[in-house]
């Protein structure tokens, strides 16, 4: 069977009245010319009234119905009468339906230009608001903990139970991977260096200082707020879009109590645990490098001891502590206020990362440039 | 094209029998769904109405029996073939099913990108017509999330019908709206099969629903397992000789449970 192409005629005026005689088939792929050619010729006639004629109509799909949709809301709009004659069966039915609803108004709104979400003062707003979100958050985590403290909080035990699990043991394979490499990393980089003085021997004091004061626990922090922390925010905003928050609330559950503070208590503990097996790891893994540069293990041992002190272990544990706060309330607050698609879900997990690595660095300098200043 | 033989059913069901592993959700299916009919399958919760529709639109393989669509199987087809008999179907979802992350318009135009020849401006107008048919007209660029349930619903079927499909599925349509909603989503499902001449395939257990637009059914059974009734649901409710049956479709007190042995 061949297709004759889909056309339409527009037959002359009588009087305020015309005829719209559409011919061929209207099917996909026919690419026939737009409505608004018809639009300016209908424009240009000044019509009371608009009747459609289909008796030379072949083969039909949506695309005819659209058309007669266009036709039928134009002449709406122009206050003039329509109506539809010697259609196929089925057209006339579907048109009632289509146009059984007067068509929602959308509030217009300032469609935002393409570039102005890169724009310096967006990106601060932006960042403004994460971190006031944040600090609204923190307030009401405090609260929510001042109410542990007291024995009133919804708190289960068991959460807290399996969230230090999944944080901690099931995190050693990739936290003994970043942390030899690290110290080995950073006892390379030393060796290199210090060998040009002949002073080889003081890369175990390099690695052992910079593991416990700064390397160890950033990267296993870079580690949690990957791991961990996305984890948090992808689980929470889940939680969000299935209602399940919802259904805490109004089981007259704080959200804070029941969802956050387990978490963010598991992190707190398992953090400076870490931490101090990253230190060790990462000390092992420097001296691994020492060897291979011709230092003996004892003499790395006992250099490294010289190195040792309680202030620099103090140091990178009171920073882990810091860092298990920030990581959970980047990770929670992004969940919890994330929105109800799955798009945002996604979005609450980059949300918590990228705010949780922000968090870490400021953190870890601000921390730097204090215990500096108090010296430490 | 002879008229001697007559064509086959729109859908068959042949001996079906669906598992999930060892434990057997329902045995021996055997019915068929002619061209135009609306087709309900219904039974009491957890009897396998769901895992049926899974099973018709392919999700699911059957541990036994076939599935022939204008009496080709579609489980013995090539996937390239099985490609094809999906796109002469539209289904909407217990939960509508439709794309958070994309607006109304685009949840429409995603078939007709992926499976038509149409022009971009074509498309445009014909989401414009496929959202004004089911009472939308003016939400293109609404996402799920900011319209209401009723409302979800019916732009799921705004996208099931995006491609004038020759088979409907629906799994619960008029869960969760309320009774003139899902009256009137009832209405637009037998407007929009008139008009367009699709078969209807619906999984419900809703009465005025079951009655208002039924004209062919099948009954689950969760005790034997099986289908105990087939047809048309105002005859099975006056005379099915399955007392479970009548029960269901009368919404008798007398738990239909307790007379089967």
């Amino acid at each position: 069977m061949s297709s004759k192409p889909a056309d339409y005629t527009l037959l002359d005026n009588v009087q305020d009245s015309s005829t719209l005689a559409l011919s061929g088939d209207w099917v996909q792929g026919q690419h026939l010319s737009t409505f608004g050619a018809l639009q300016t010729e209908l424009a240009s006639r000044h019509l009371t009234h608009l009747s459609v004629d289909g008796a030379a109509l072949g083969n039909w799909d949506s695309v005819l119905m659209a058309f007669l949709l266009k036709c039928h809301d134009y002449s709406h709009t122009q206050a003039m009468t329509f109506e539809t004659r010697n259609m196929p069966q089925g057209i006339e039915q579907l048109l009632a339906v289509a146009t059984a609803v007067e068509a929602h108004k959308a509030p217009t709104e300032d469609s935002p230009a393409l570039l102005s979400s890169f724009f310096l003062q967006n990106m601060a707003r932006d960042l403004w608001g994460h971190l006031r979100e944040s600090l609204a958050f923190t307030g009401e985590v405090t609260l929510a903990l001042v109410r542990l403290a007291q024995g009133k909080a919804n708190t289960r035990l068991v959460d807290f139970k399996t969230f230090c699990f999944q944080a901690g043991p099931n995190a050693f394979a990739i936290i003994s991977l970043t942390s030899v490499l690290v110290g080995m990393i950073l006892a390379y980089l030393g060796a290199v260096q210090l060998k040009q003085f002949g002073a080889e021997i003081y890369v175990a004091n390099l690695v052992v200082i910079g593991m416990l004061r700064e390397m160890g626990v950033l990267m296993t922090a870079v580690v949690m707020a990957g791991r961990t922390g996305a984890a948090y925010a992808a689980q929470l905003g889940t939680m969000q879009t299935q209602e399940e928050i919802d259904a805490i609330t109004t089981m007259g559950i704080s959200p804070i109590e029941f969802l956050v503070l387990p978490r963010m208590l598991a992190l707190i503990v398992i953090m400076p645990l870490l931490t101090l097996y990253a230190n060790l790891l990462g000390i092992i893994g420097g001296g691994i490098v020492a060897g291979g540069m011709g230092i003996a293990p004892i003499q790395y041992i006992l250099q490294g001891e010289t190195a040792l002190s309680f202030s620099h272990v103090a140091v990178g544990l009171i920073k882990s502590l810091v860092f298990a706060v920030l990581i959970a309330v980047a990770g929670c607050r992004a969940g919890i206020n994330s929105g109800r698609s799955s798009a945002a879900v996604g979005q609450a997990a980059t949300n918590a990362v990228v705010t949780a690595l922000v968090y870490l660095i400021v953190a870890d300098a601000a921390i730097n440039i204090i215990f500096q200043y108090l010296k430490i | 094209m002879t008229e001697q033989t007559p064509p086959p059913a729109h859908i068959e069901v042949r001996d079906l029998t669906m598992a999930y592993g060892s434990s057997v959700i329902q045995r021996d299916l055997n019915f068929d769904v002619n061209r135009g009919d609306i087709f309900v399958i219904m039974g009491g919760s957890g009897c396998g109405k769901s895992t049926l529709l899974k099973h018709m639109l392919g999700l699911i393989r059957p541990s036994c029996g076939d599935i022939l669509y204008s009496g080709e199987s579609f489980f013995q087809a090539s996937a390239s073939r099985q490609g094809a008999m999906r796109q002469r179907w539209g289904i909407t979802y217990q939960s509508g099913g439709l794309f958070s992350a994309m607006t109304l318009a685009q949840n429409i135009t995603l078939p007709l990108e992926l499976y038509t020849r149409y022009t971009e401006a074509e498309i445009v107008d014909i989401v414009a017509y496929k959202l004004a048919l089911v009472g939308l007209a003016g939400y293109q660029s609404y996402y799920p999330s900011e319209i209401s349930g009723g409302m979800q619903k019916r732009a799921a079927l705004a996208r099931a019908i995006a491609l004038d499909p020759e088979i409907l599925f629906f799994d619960e349509p008029s869960a969760g709206l309320d009774p003139i909603s899902s009256r009137l989503l009832d209405e637009l499902i037998v407007q929009i099969q008139e008009s367009m001449g699709a078969t209807v395939v619906i999984v419900t257990h809703e009465l005025p629903s079951i009655f208002a637009i039924a004209t062919n059914s099948v009954y689950l059974d969760n005790i034997s397992r099986t289908m105990i009734a087939y047809g048309n649901p105002a005859d099975l409710r006056d005379h099915s000789p399955q007392p479970v049956v009548r029960q269901f479709l009368t919404r008798s007190a007398a738990a239909a449970t307790e007379d089967k042995p």
